[in-house]
């Protein structure tokens, strides 16, 4: 009985101008709420849809047929001595789950209208949701993952164990940007056409149907400063083995996702006050 | 603990016009504000009178004050657009005030809408568990109180159904079960009471007063006087974001009925403060007695004709007269629709008369309000509606010619009564 005991708490309420602090404290009173509303997002998902989680290996794996035979195949992409296929797969387990969650962040908030004019909660918890509810189709495609490892005989080396890191830093990207695309979304409604083209652009930008190793030696870090780089690069070499360890081109994935994340976070905080007045 | 549960200071909150939502801006349109922004900035000095007339915003909440005490119960009322809802909206921390400042001690429910995030594709169950997280419950919370929700809703026989398979009926009545069950010490309700058939109604209203009686604090906006009244001990009045009056609510009441009144002397073709589209408008309304002169009062049990000019031509048109007080706004009313038989159409410029037989109210004032609708294809539109279009007494009358008058205290309604007594001795034998 805790909450008995609790003082009373004080609310005050006033205009606020310009930037505003993160309030974790309240994010963490929040936490069931958030949970909810992925429990939510994930069980009416799976309910209104006939093949249910069979969607989460039908996108990546479908795509990674056609990349087998037109890139893999047909163009001799390289795939740094790796059967291509596994090589594709591999770069899309994390690259659906980033844009499967940029697409549900992006619209979350607009889509949550009825939520932000009724009802009072941090709504950072909305976007955040969006992303979470993604895992589950993650945990699924990367079962498929593991079978066509195991098919191909690709035993993973001692550098499988640095894979929450990059799957982390997968969540933060697609965070990040979710939060700024959400909060313009909310602003600007164009927003909601572009994140379709966005996702196709960047599936381009980002080393999926080919290595990060095309890229020339002295200007590889520089592709980092699209974080999908250093995710796609980090999951191939803890997964797949093989090639060097991601070295520079990391670093400045990883200062690139701070940046996205951190500046998404503020910007949010900084348009939440009139969600509920432009939604 | 302090005294005080909330206290409002200055409080204002500013829209853009056009509704309540400020439009939005397309991407371009913000580009191009930017590019243009530092030409616009040195044209501003000199055009300054301009933009400021073109700066179109209205306050919704302007100079707000008042405190709340612990344990008060306090009915917001006013018309539509005067700032109760903008104000509920800012205590519940949903949009941000433009100034000004409120404390508020205590744990805060807000209910601005029952059934708030229900999903339809969800059952019963996961929707209170949804629904209880969303208004801030946590799961211990809702796990103790499970049991009490589902029996308060009746539902108990759908728990697994998905919600979309529910009668609306259902649905409310199981959002409101859920926030009935919130346990927040300040408490702020918007209307939600106006949903679901009367008994539940009954039911609801009776939650309400449990609340109000174990000593929350609660603040309840509503149309409706007879329930602000019975719940409520203290009345704010809101008038064009300003708090209009703050006393007890009988006297809050009082000033609004005033302030309708006033409005009623308005000339009907003058009236602004109208809702519908427009297409045809109530533009004079008359009230002629039993000979057919216009008159402001009747006697008791009298017939009269309430007679409207209208403007703009419509088909399937339904138009309503509605009398009552401003306690029970619809204490009896009439609609085409009910008792004729041929569509009405308005043709331009017409004349309605719609007479009431032997009104059989009490005597007292009475108001009358005035509706428009169209109804095509099963659907129903609404035209025009002015509440208070005029006022009308009924005089007290000796009803049974004898030189008695009736309490007025003793009903709102009469009609004529015969009384027969005799002692059962004899039968009983």
């Amino acid at each position: 009985m805790a909450d008995e005991v609790q003082a009373v708490p004080k609310i005050i309420i006033r205009p606020t101008d310009g930037w505003v602090a993160i309030n974790f404290h309240e994010l963490w009173e929040y936490r069931e709420l958030l949970y909810f509303l992925t429990w939510r997002d994930i069980k009416v998902r799976y309910k209104q849809t006939a093949l249910g989680a069979a969607w989460a290996v039908i996108q990546p794996f479908f795509t990674m047929v056609v990349f087998s035979l037109f890139f893999g195949r047909l163009a001799q992409v390289p795939s740094d001595g790796i059967p291509y296929p596994v090589f594709a797969y591999c770069a899309l387990v994390p690259w659906s789950f980033f844009a499967g969650s940029l697409d549900r962040a992006g619209n979350s908030l607009v889509t949550s209208a009825n939520l932000l004019t009724k009802v009072y909660f941090p709504r950072l918890v909305i976007p955040m949701s969006a992303v979470l509810a993604g895992l589950i189709d993650f945990v699924i495609a990367f079962i498929v993952l593991v079978a066509m490892m195991l098919a191909y005989g690709i035993t993973p080396t001692w550098a499988v164990v640095t894979l929450p890191f990059f799957l982390l830093l997968a969540l933060m990207t697609a965070l990040g940007v979710g939060l700024w695309l959400s909060a313009l979304n909310v602003q600007y409604r164009d927003v909601r056409y572009t994140i379709p083209f966005i996702t196709q652009f960047w599936l381009f930008a980002s080393p999926v149907a080919y290595s990060a190793n095309l890229v020339p030696e002295q200007w590889r870090w520089l592709y980092g400063v699209n974080p999908m780089a250093g995710v796609i690069d980090g999951f191939r070499w803890a997964l797949l083995g093989r090639q060097s360890a991601p070295g520079p081109l990391l670093i400045v994935s990883v200062v690139m996702v701070v940046l996205i994340f951190v500046g998404g976070l503020f910007y949010f905080r900084r348009m939440e006050k009139s969600f509920a007045d432009v939604v | 603990m302090s005294d005080i549960a909330i206290r409002v200071e200055n409080l204002g909150k500013r829209y853009r016009i056009g509704g309540k939502q400020e439009p939005y801006k397309t991407l371009r349109e913000s580009l191009v504000d930017a590019v243009a922004a530092p030409v616009k900035a040195l044209g501003s000095a000199i055009r300054r009178e301009r933009n400021e007339s073109r700066d179109n915003t209205i306050w919704a909440l302007d100079d707000v004050s008042f405190v709340v005490k612990h344990g008060e119960v306090i009915g917001v009322i006013g018309r539509n657009g005067a700032g109760k809802s903008t104000l509920l909206k800012v205590l519940s921390r949903i949009t941000e005030p433009t100034s000004g400042l409120v404390e508020i001690n205590g744990r805060v429910g807000s209910l601005l809408e029952v059934g708030t995030g229900f999903h339809p594709e969800l059952t019963g169950r996961e929707n209170i568990y949804l629904n209880g997280a969303i208004l801030g419950m946590k799961r211990v919370e809702i796990n103790r109180r499970f049991d009490e929700i589902v029996d308060f809703s009746g539902v108990e026989k759908f728990l697994d159904t998905p919600v979309k398979r529910y009668s609306s009926g259902m649905q409310v009545r199981l959002a409101f079960s859920i926030a009935a069950h919130l346990e927040p010490e300040i408490l702020l309700v918007d209307e939600v009471l106006a949903v679901g058939d009367s008994e539940f109604q009954k039911k609801c209203l009776g939650k309400m007063g449990d609340v109000a009686k174990s000593g929350r604090t609660v603040l309840f906006v509503s149309h409706n006087m007879v329930s602000v009244e019975s719940l409520c001990s203290r009345g704010l009045l809101f008038k064009d974001g300003r708090v209009e009056a703050d006393g007890t609510i009988q006297e809050t009441i009082a000033r609004y009925a005033d302030y309708w009144r006033g409005q009623s002397r308005v000339e009907l073709r003058h009236r602004m403060d109208r809702e519908g589209s427009g297409q045809a408008r109530a533009l004079s309304i008359r009230i002629l007695d039993e000979y057919g002169c216009e008159t402001e009062s009747i006697k008791m049990g009298d017939s009269f004709v309430v007679e409207l000019q209208t403007k703009g031509t419509l088909d399937g048109a339904i138009i309503g007269v509605l009398v009552g007080t401003p306690h029970r706004p619809q204490m009896i009313r009439g609609y085409t629709w009910e008792n004729l038989s041929n569509e009405v159409k308005l043709s331009g410029e017409d004349t309605v008369r719609c007479r009431f037989n032997c009104f059989p109210m009490m005597h007292g004032s009475y108001d009358i309000h005035v509706w428009i609708g169209q109804r095509l294809r099963n659907q129903q539109m609404l035209i025009d509606s002015v509440e208070y279009a005029a006022s009308l007494t009924v005089e007290p009358w000796d009803l049974y010619g004898n030189g008695r008058m009736l309490d007025p205290l003793g009903g709102v309604a009469f009609c004529r009564i015969d009384w027969e007594i005799f002692s059962n001795a004899t039968t009983e034998r």
